[in-house]
């Protein structure tokens, strides 16, 4: 694994890694149908429909502007965030549409958590950091906190850095030990799916390459979905692969393996051996 | 400066006149920037005259000025009175400003939907920023030293005192806690966090040292303050305060009194309440920039 990340870092060809869980078989946890995002009069997501498996790596890639991060962000209901912002069509988390009005937010985002592109760690000790959701959910008293710290930290392969400077500020590690610490803080409450949007963005290659390794591992426990600028980050951890293209539409979405070797379209294909994007 | 050099390659430019203007105008800017600092340096150098012929020739014992209260009689009086009185002066303000204008800055900056009503207040905020000091010591006259009727008493001074730093206070506040990166609130929202929850556990902790700060320097203005003091009747009233109720005269407003009686040892003994009220607020603000710089490097 470790070889093909180093060849790809450096060339221009796309590798695709079998992350041994394309043979399962898929149950849907989110789906969008004919799902419309405007900010505005800008349409940003246009008629998108999808089906995104359970406890596989989903990836979105697509050129800037082409509405990924913004169909990331309804998932968990980033978006109610911007007042311009309007949802039209269907999002559903295990059939359940996540916009209907009986949905709380707040709870929707205890069941899905998320990792930003630019590391944001609170300005509190790591400890109280990855403790920050247990906290908020009023969940402290009924788990022993200690061992769910460490849990998320391992989870994040982060502990064995840390575990002797739990109480000193998460602001004094660095950029790719911050983002893990926000995978830990993520983790630490136990959601079901875990949103990425492009979390290794703001990392040098090395870090990036621990993060894409964690990701691998969070697949086991958890249904990964990822945004990314990088093909062959979508084309290494990636299970299922959606091409979003300019205008916000969902050009293809499939096996990554399929995606990488054998599209459909000719856009995807264009973008994928960067012709265009 | 150029003028010998008329066979060189630039000969033909003469940029002697541009560069006396430039000399000129710098010399000028110069000028204009040390007069604040002079000016500064001559009052202080005046208070520290009328400090030192205060303690040499008119025996002011120090030890007396911080333990006895106003008097009558020059020889007799102390300053005991008006510090205590001012810094419960200060206590009252700064738990009626703080917790009311930090409430005004959180609702403003996180809460507040951007309608023409929101915009008001903020406008408002900021005339009510320029109104003279002593327009707040009549509102405190008016409404409750002589509407509800409490007389000249401290809580009235603490009132006036907490309207006029409030708008410091709400400014400072709201620059806080807008200096706290958006990402950190997505960051507790994310993690299913409601509002109140990232507000009290994220967004005020990293704001603190920004709202403290502000709220020092707020103080430390009206600290110094004396003409609301004076409208709600603060004067002749040499001791010291027992409580919110009793009636007060502040460190300005006895500086004030001293200062307007014809005996010498009364002048120097003002030019001692000066000083001790300067040692004061310099402390005040030292403490804010303290604050300011060991915090400014995080977030």
């Amino acid at each position: 694994m470790s070889t093909q990340q180093e060849d790809s870092l450096i060339t221009t060809d796309v590798s695709i890694t079998d992350t041994g869980r394309t043979d399962q078989p898929d149950t849907t946890v989110v789906e969008a149908q004919n799902l419309d995002v405007f900010y505005g009069s800008d349409q940003a997501i246009d008629n998108v429909s999808m089906e995104i498996p359970e406890h596989k790596v989903t990836a979105m890639i697509g050129p800037s502007g082409c509405g990924k991060s913004t169909f990331l962000r309804c998932i968990n209901r980033m978006n109610d965030q911007i007042d311009v912002c309007r949802v039209e069509g269907d999002i559903t988390f295990h059939g359940k549409n996540v916009y209907d009005n009986d949905v709380d937010p707040v709870a929707l985002r205890r069941k899905i958590g998320m990792v930003f592109q630019k590391p944001n760690p609170f300005p509190k000790s790591i400890y109280d950091n990855v403790a920050y959701g247990l906290r908020v959910q009023g969940r402290e008293k009924e788990v022993d906190l200690d061992a769910e710290v460490e849990r998320a930290l391992r989870g994040a392969a982060l502990w064995d850095e840390v575990n002797d400077k739990l109480d000193s500020s998460g602001l004094d590690l660095s950029g790719g030990q911050q983002q893990r610490l926000c995978i830990a803080r993520a983790i630490a409450p136990d959601p079901e799916v875990i949103l990425m949007d492009e979390p290794t963005s703001a990392l040098d290659p090395i870090a990036a390459a621990k993060i894409e390794d964690l990701i691998d591992d969070l697949a086991d426990e958890y249904t990964v979905i990822i945004v990314t600028h990088n093909m062959q980050q979508a084309a290494r951890i990636s299970d299922k692969t959606a091409v979003f293209l300019t205008g916000g539409e969902l050009v293809e979405f499939g096996e990554t393996q399929r995606i990488f070797e054998d599209p459909e379209h000719k856009q995807v294909e264009d973008y994928i051996t960067g012709k265009f994007g | 400066m150029s003028t010998d050099t008329d066979e060189g390659l630039f000969g033909d430019i003469d940029l002697g006149w541009e560069h006396t203007k430039n000399k000129l105008f710098l010399g000028l800017i110069f000028a204009a920037s040390m007069f604040g600092v002079v000016m500064l340096a001559l009052l202080l150098l005046d208070v520290a005259h009328t400090f030192y012929v205060g303690l040499t020739e008119f025996n002011i014992s120090l030890v007396q000025f911080f333990t006895v209260d106003g008097s009558r009689r020059p020889e007799l009086a102390g300053f005991r009175g008006a510090i205590i009185a001012s810094v419960m002066l200060m206590l009252f303000t700064a738990i009626l400003a703080f917790f009311i204008g930090l409430g005004t800055a959180v609702y403003l900056e996180e809460y507040a939907p951007d309608t023409r009503i929101t915009r008001l207040l903020e406008a408002n905020l900021a005339n009510l920023a320029g109104v003279p000091s002593i327009v707040y010591g009549l509102l405190a006259l008016a409404a409750l030293v002589n509407g509800i009727g409490t007389g000249p008493i401290l809580i009235a001074g603490s009132v006036a005192l907490a309207l006029l730093v409030m708008p410091i206070i709400i400014v400072s506040s709201q620059e806080a806690l807008r200096a706290v990166p958006d990402s950190v609130r997505n960051g507790s929202y994310a993690t299913g966090a409601t509002k109140w929850q990232t507000i009290k556990e994220v967004v005020l902790p990293a704001a603190m040292p920004g709202i403290l700060t502000g709220t020092i320097l707020a103080l430390a203005r009206a600290i110094g303050e004396t003409a609301p003091l004076l409208m709600v009747g603060a004067l002749f009233t040499n001791r010291m305060p027992f409580g919110p109720l009793d009636r007060f005269s502040g460190m300005p407003t006895q500086i004030y009194g001293w200062a307007a009686e014809p005996s010498q040892h009364f002048i120097h003994l003002a030019g001692v309440g000066i000083v001790v009220l300067l040692s004061i607020l310099l402390t005040m603000n030292g403490v804010a920039i303290y604050l300011r710089n060991k915090y400014e490097t995080e977030v």
